[in-house]
């Protein structure tokens, strides 16, 4: 199965689909590599794109009413004078364009959305599941290619509904990702409705995603390949298949009934006696808090399908680099399916706020902190299998290595934020921001850059530049942190987020009434860490370049990978031609073992291939 | 290139791909709905007074009966199907068609009659309840009776038997009105969400049965046991469309 293909790209893929053409090729292709390339290369996209919006924001922040730099004017001929407020000098020349606070609303609303449904879970789950899975499970291809070919398209037209909402007259939606009513429902602009319509295709397309993995894992697993035999990262995605599965039609229930208090004047998240003249008359007798039930049902599920494929990706890399089986995979099994079930459970504790009781905070709070277990020991099997191995420090290991600490400070300070009586205290402040950007952004995002590494050579026949990988990986580290940390002391001190000028208006008007200095207001260090979060955020960016040029300079140039299985891996994805051609495998595979058979003793190589048969 | 199982049973799970993935499908079709009914019950739970009597029951009844007897053959005709039996595939699946129509008939009259009904609030104080007759520029004539108070409109347990009248309102004599669209409140609108969204359901589900009954049918020739499958399939999901209905009609017609 070692089998070398000199010239790997140019190989077997191209002549296989000589007959296709081009748009059947790459563009409406069938394929699940194909599809997997396309979904990942889309949100890699949106990735750098709700990046961008956070760049914006952090100069908003940092420098309120300031014009933009450099693209101030570009801003302004997209969204016109109500939403880019001119800035002018002493003269009353236009200097530059500013962003105003609607603006700057309609940033952090359609930031968190792009992240979380057209960047992170695409990325995650749709790219790295299609290219990766049935690989995994030696099966030729998807269940259903052409749902599958469905489900990317529908989520390339819930991405272009978003962005096209950005120049509507009002711009796109304002009311934060989580788009609560009555909020959502009130503010007179159609940025909403695009919202609830963009992530309706959305959802529809990772209903069908799902479908397609969940069907794909049980049907289709090559023979031999039992359910503990299955590699981790299987396993993650199959869990995470089940949340989308169970958790979006919820929220896509609710999008419906948004959509209908927006468009056909409903009442259901409008309670009576609202009174707010962009709504007009309205029946009333709904509930606002019906949309927050609704919206962390997916809303919590959806963090861990933030994460688990995320996991998954550190468990198959770490197996790899420390030449050790995993430690615990049955724990890891049983755990993942344990978080599944689980976060079905705990969304109400996101709306310890709400006024709810103290037996439901309770029940609440009870079930987030065994969540927590299962994490923990997913945590705890990864760092144990570091002990005794003979670690490989490439790019895809470091970024790997990051992963568990951050993840872990991501972890950890969720915890007060479970508890109802410190959550009071940090609900809504700076500090949750920093808390769920460390589980997502240093997390899952660089669990995502290890995959995007250690896969580059099955998918490409070429390695990434390994000193640019390292160069990319320690600048984005240090970025990282320096931008989140400084979060947690702002939001312990109390600052709010979503305060459109960073809390500048909000201490002045604290020092004055008070006539002294920071009561109640922000100390003007806190207020600086805003200048210093905002040139972090820039090094971070500038720490990209290196990436994405390594990323298409190695596609032609990068070092050839040599052989099928350049990292020397056990799992399937390797046993296979490089790129695989459509049907993926040369010969049917049966399976003969584990995962995760590294340095069996007695075995000649340091590695054995889940397809190679025993000795007789 | 194959993909296995698109027909042939999988051995150690007993079942054929599609079959996996329309079962998964339904569950999450389970959860859509499941989010819409405890919203229903949520609304109604916080509602001041929930209205009762609103639907017609007799209408209702008549639906239930053409969705249950389409799933009746629906199940005969993939059953015909397995006896190799076509031309009785061909003439249960059109009874399914038909039920198909005419249910999304009764339907349309409803919502007809929804939209056509009004509340007329008078500036006196008085509640005018009742079909428009003439909507005009200074006059409408609705086709109704004057309610005793707002409680009156709402629930209609005590069912009125008199005669619609018909009731001349001047245009200037209206404080406000609204038909019974789904803005109408919170009730008109979750029964316009659940039967809108399970009619979209009927539709879909229509339109696949009919393509297969039609155009898809020529698989017979070429793969029977596949598109036997296909019709054993889609017959989950008609059932499935039938069985919300079965939930749809108590909770929103006779609760």
């Amino acid at each position: 199965m070692q089998a070398t293909h000199a010239v790997p790209h140019a190989g077997i893929h191209e002549e296989h689909h000589e007959d296709a053409g081009f748009w059947r090729t790459y563009i409406f292709s069938t394929d699940h590599k194909v599809i997997g390339i396309q979904y990942g290369v889309t949100a890699l996209c949106f990735l750098f794109f709700g990046f961008l919006l956070m760049l914006m924001m952090r100069w908003q922040i940092a420098h309120p009413q300031h014009a933009v730099p450099l693209v101030g004017s570009l801003l302004h001929s997209i969204v016109g004078d109500q939403m880019a407020a001119a800035v002018k000098d002493a003269a009353g020349n236009i200097v530059g364009y500013s962003i105003t606070p609607e603006l700057y609303n309609s940033f952090g609303a359609m930031h968190g959305t792009i992240m979380v449904f057209l960047a992170i879970v695409p990325l995650a789950f749709a790219a790295f599941g299609n290219y990766v899975v049935p690989l995994m499970i030696g099966a030729p291809d998807m269940c259903f290619p052409r749902v599958n070919m469905a489900s990317y398209q529908s989520y390339v037209v819930g991405g272009i509904i978003m962005l096209v909402s950005f120049f509507i007259p009002g711009g796109a939606a304002q009311a934060g990702w989580t788009s609560y009513s009555p909020l959502a429902t009130s503010i007179a602009t159609h940025g909403q409705t695009f919202w609830l319509i963009g992530m309706i295709f959305l959802i529809t397309s990772s209903l069908l995603g799902a479908v397609n993995f969940i069907a794909t894992i049980i049907q289709l697993r090559a023979p031999g390949m039992t359910w503990m035999r299955l590699p981790f990262f299987v396993w993650a995605q199959f869990v995470t298949a089940f949340l989308l599965l169970l958790a979006f039609p919820p929220l896509e229930a609710a999008g419906v009934m948004q959509l209908m208090d927006k468009v056909a004047h409903t009442s259901f998240f409008l309670p009576t006696g609202l009174a707010v003249s962009t709504l007009g008359n309205i029946s009333g007798g709904g509930s606002p808090l019906l949309w927050q039930h609704l919206f962390w049902f997916l809303g919590h599920p959806e963090v861990y399908v933030l994460i688990l494929p995320a996991m998954g990706i550190v468990a198959e890399i770490i197996a790899n680099n420390t030449r050790k089986p995993i430690w615990g995979y049955k724990s890891l099994v049983y755990s993942a399916l344990t978080i599944g079930f689980l976060s079905f459970i705990v969304w109400a504790h996101h709306m310890y706020m709400t006024g709810m009781g103290v037996r439901v905070a309770t029940f609440f709070q009870t079930t987030t902190m065994i969540i927590s277990i299962p994490s923990v020991i997913i945590l705890t099997c990864m760092f144990l299998s570091l002990w005794g191995g003979s670690i490989r420090f490439n790019t895809p290991m470091l970024f790997v290595m990051a992963f568990l600490p951050m993840f872990g400070i991501g972890g950890l300070t969720g915890l007060p934020l479970g508890f109802n009586f410190s959550d009071l205290h940090l609900h809504d402040t700076y500090y949750v921001i920093a808390h769920f950007h460390y589980v997502v952004a240093p997390g899952t995002i660089f669990a995502l850059f290890a995959g995007i590494y250690y896969w580059y050579p099955k998918m490409t026949g070429r390695m990434m530049n390994e000193f640019w990988g390292r160069v990319h990986f320690w600048l984005s580290l240090i970025c990282m942190n320096l931008i989140f940390q400084p979060m947690f002391a702002q939001g312990m001190a109390g600052m709010i987020r979503r305060m459109a000028d960073g809390g500048a208006n909000y201490t002045a008007a604290h020092n004055s009434a008070t006539g002294m200095e920071v009561v109640g207001g922000l100390s003007d260090t806190l207020m600086r860490l805003h200048v210093f979060i905002l040139w972090a955020a820039i090094c971070l960016g500038l720490a990209q370049i290196p990436f994405i040029i390594n990323f298409f300079w190695s596609i032609k140039h990068g070092k050839p990978a040599g052989s099928d299985n350049p990292w020397h891996a056990t799992t399937l994805e390797w046993q296979t031609p490089t790129p695989p051609p459509h049907g993926n495998f040369a010969k049917p595979v049966t399976v003969y073992r584990g995962p995760y058979e590294y340095s069996v003793p007695g075995h000649a190589t340091d590695f054995t291939p889940q397809n190679e048969p025993d000795k007789a | 290139m194959e993909i296995p199982y698109t027909s042939e049973i999988r051995r150690d799970t007993g079942l054929y791909n599609a079959k996996v993935g329309i079962w998964l499908f339904l569950a999450s079709e389970v959860m859509l709905f499941g989010a819409l009914f405890s919203s229903y019950i949520l609304l109604r739970v916080g509602a001041v007074e929930w209205p009762y009597g609103w639907l017609n029951v007799p209408l209702g009844t008549a639906n239930t009966l053409v969705l249950i007897t389409s799933s009746i053959t629906t199940v005969m005709a993939w059953a015909s199907l397995k006896m190799g039996n076509f031309g009785r595939f061909k003439i249960y699946h059109a009874i399914t068609i038909c039920c198909a129509i005419t249910f999304l008939g009764i339907k349309s009259y409803e919502y007809h009659d929804k939209f056509i009904h009004y509340q007329v609030n008078l500036k006196d104080g008085r509640i005018v309840d009742g079909h428009m007759e003439e909507n005009g520029k200074d006059e409408i004539v609705i086709l109704g009776r004057y309610a005793k108070d707002l409680h009156d409109v709402i629930d209609l347990h005590e069912r009125h038997f008199e005669k619609p009248q018909p009731i001349k309102i001047e245009r200037s004599e209206i404080a406000s009105m609204d038909n019974y669209g789904p803005w109408h409140n919170t009730y008109t609108a979750i029964y316009f969400t659940l039967t809108g969204l399970h009619a979209l359901h009927v539709i879909g589900g229509a339109v696949v049965i009919t393509y297969l009954w039609l155009f898809g049918a020529s698989m017979w020739k070429t793969d029977p046991e596949r598109f036997t499958n296909r019709v054993e399939v889609s017959g989950l999901f008609w059932h499935f469309v039938d069985l919300v209905w079965i939930f749809l009609f108590p909770v929103l017609y006779l609760l």
